[in-house]
């Protein structure tokens, strides 16, 4: 095998990898933990605390 | 004394139960500093270049003494100060912890404020290893790797005492850009010293520019882009009050992003003795940037899916929504530029300089700017921003500012370059060097007025910053429980 197929095939063989990581991501049993996870930034402080009027007036609440 | 004792006390008892947001206010106050410093230094060489008289033939104030200055000061110490507070500050809310070690996290504030010092007087008396963005010392050089390496010891401890099981994305870009900073540092660093301020680097010839430019790019790969993009993974959703758009596209867009970047540092050495296919693979790899970086941008974008009408009364959300609108233009430019053709057309040339400053000004800086409105009322006790209606202010400032800067640098880049190829039927230059620089002069006056514009909008920062903290009641605020 020359180094010209080595090369291609490890091309291949990441560019599998690149698809194994994408059905991972979006595989159903993942869908739970990552929703969760989604909402890590969110409920990180009791409402109402500092910062919670940094926008114009009029704006809607978080 | 007494006192003393009863506050070390206090301290000793709340550790376990709050977040250690000092450090996270140290760093985000001198962000705000060194980036009205560092954009002074780069208005300042604006307008050397449009009055040469300007460095007073004084050595120290030189351009080629100065322009290290700028490029230090607004990466390392305005950007660099922006990531050690925003990735101490998400880590912290996103594991449910308080920072690994109050020791270590203080060195590393007064660590990296010694480094930045340190260059500011390097730079200036001439002391440099002629390395672009690598200019310091090494000493200077040891420092940083001293500091950098206590900042993965603090970050890591951190995530390693989360009381979450999962490791939020934001978390993840900037655990990559701490570990490969302090890969890229080391390696690149590597030298023979001489004397004290003088050293030999290891490579030699080619290799040392592609290990220049493999460290270079990734600066800008890692540094610039993975941590700004930590940054805008916690700071978007937060303030936009609603998740990313897509968990899913975080995590392929994580693991593309950092595979490709890492080869397309060559890009950077088109048409120069590196071997031609090394060339070429770094443009293939800058091309397939694209596709990630559009990923990113894209999914930071749609997050405000069903929400845009929060744009019109919230400046922060528009500082960040504009910032990723100039990573996608930039992210776009970036490998078109790339692309050998083009480049034999834009390298050398102001182009490059308003590609830099789109990505520089356009993402970094604005999206710098969104968080540390964000940050300062919740590390400061207070409900909000001083005034609101000056962080619009400034918001327009910013646009402004840099929209006239990257438009007169990209008429001036183009042409520059098709000046300097331009030929007679006979195969002799159309125009001299000297042709093209006259050419220039009223598109670096637009750039300088644009430069001062944005530098304007810091000062409208720094009064708002002033006037929210002054007096304000600090109280250390509790670690939530995990959910």
């Amino acid at each position: 095998m020359d180094i010209g197929t080595v090369r291609g095939l490890l091309t291949l063989a990441l560019f599998v990898l690149f698809l194994a990581v994408v059905a991972w991501a979006w595989s159903s049993r993942r869908k739970k933990d990552f929703d969760e996870a989604a909402r890590l930034p969110l409920d990180d402080e009791p409402p109402g605390g500092p910062g919670s009027k940094n926008r114009l007036s009029g704006g809607v609440p978080q | 004394m007494a006192t003393a004792i009863a506050d070390t006390h206090s301290a000793a008892t709340t550790r376990a139960e709050s977040y250690n947001d000092k450090v996270v206010r140290q760093f985000t106050i001198m962000t705000v500093v060194w980036g009205v410093v560092g954009m002074l230094v780069g208005v300042i060489i604006a307008a050397q270049l449009l009055w040469p008289a300007l460095n007073f033939d004084l050595p120290w104030l030189s351009y080629a003494r100065l322009r290290p200055l700028h490029t230090n000061a607004v990466i390392f110490a305005f950007g660099g100060c922006a990531l050690f507070a925003t990735s101490y500050y998400v880590v912290q809310r996103t594991c449910h912890v308080r920072l690994f070690s109050d020791g270590l996290a203080a060195f590393t504030f007064w660590g990296w404020q010694a480094v930045i010092v340190l260059a500011a007087i390097t730079l200036p008396l001439g002391l440099s290893q002629g390395k672009e963005y690598a200019e310091l010392i090494w000493p200077i050089d040891l420092l940083i790797a001293v500091v950098w390496v206590s900042y993965a010891i603090v970050f890591f401890g951190t995530v390693a005492l989360r009381k979450i099981k999962h490791i939020y994305v934001a978390n993840w870009f900037y655990a990559a850009f701490i570990l490969t900073v302090a890969v890229l540092h080391i390696f690149n660093s590597l030298a023979l010293p001489t004397s004290l301020t003088h050293s030999y680097p290891v490579y030699a010839g080619v290799v040392d520019s592609m290990v220049q430019w493999w460290y270079g790019h990734n600066a800008v790969g890692f540094f610039l882009t993975a941590g700004f993009l930590g940054m805008m993974y916690y700071f978007v959703p937060k303030q936009a009050g609603r998740p990313v758009y897509s968990y899913r596209l975080s995590v392929v867009h994580f693991w593309a992003l950092i595979s490709i970047y890492m080869w397309a540092g060559p890009h950077h050495l088109h048409y120069t003795t590196l071997p031609d296919w090394a060339q070429s693979l770094g443009m293939v790899f800058s091309l397939v940037l694209l596709a990630p970086s559009w990923g990113g941008m894209i999914n930071g974008i749609m997050t405000l899916s069903g929400a845009w009408h929060k744009l019109r009364t919230d400046p922060i959300l528009k500082f960040m929504i504009v910032s990723l609108s100039f990573y996608g233009m930039s992210t776009f430019e970036g490998p078109m530029m790339s692309i050998k053709t083009v480049n034999a057309l834009s390298h050398y040339t102001d182009w490059t300089i308003g590609h830099v400053h789109s990505g520089a000004l356009g993402w970094v800086a604005m999206i710098t700017i969104g968080s540390v409105y964000m940050l300062i009322p919740r590390l400061f006790g207070r409900e909000s921003m001083y005034s609101v209606k000056l962080i619009d202010v400034h918001f327009w400032t910013s646009t402004i500012g840099v929209v006239l800067y990257i438009a007169a640098m990209w008429m001036a880049g183009v042409m520059q370059g098709l000046m300097w190829r331009a030929v007679n039927d006979d195969g002799t230059l159309t125009y001299t060097f000297i042709e093209s620089l006259n050419a220039t002069y009223p598109f670096y006056a637009v750039r300088l007025l644009g430069g001062v514009v944005f530098l304007t909008g810091m000062l409208i920062m720094v009064y708002n910053v002033w006037k929210t903290i002054r007096g304000s009641e600090i109280a250390e605020q509790p670690v939530l429980a995990a959910a």
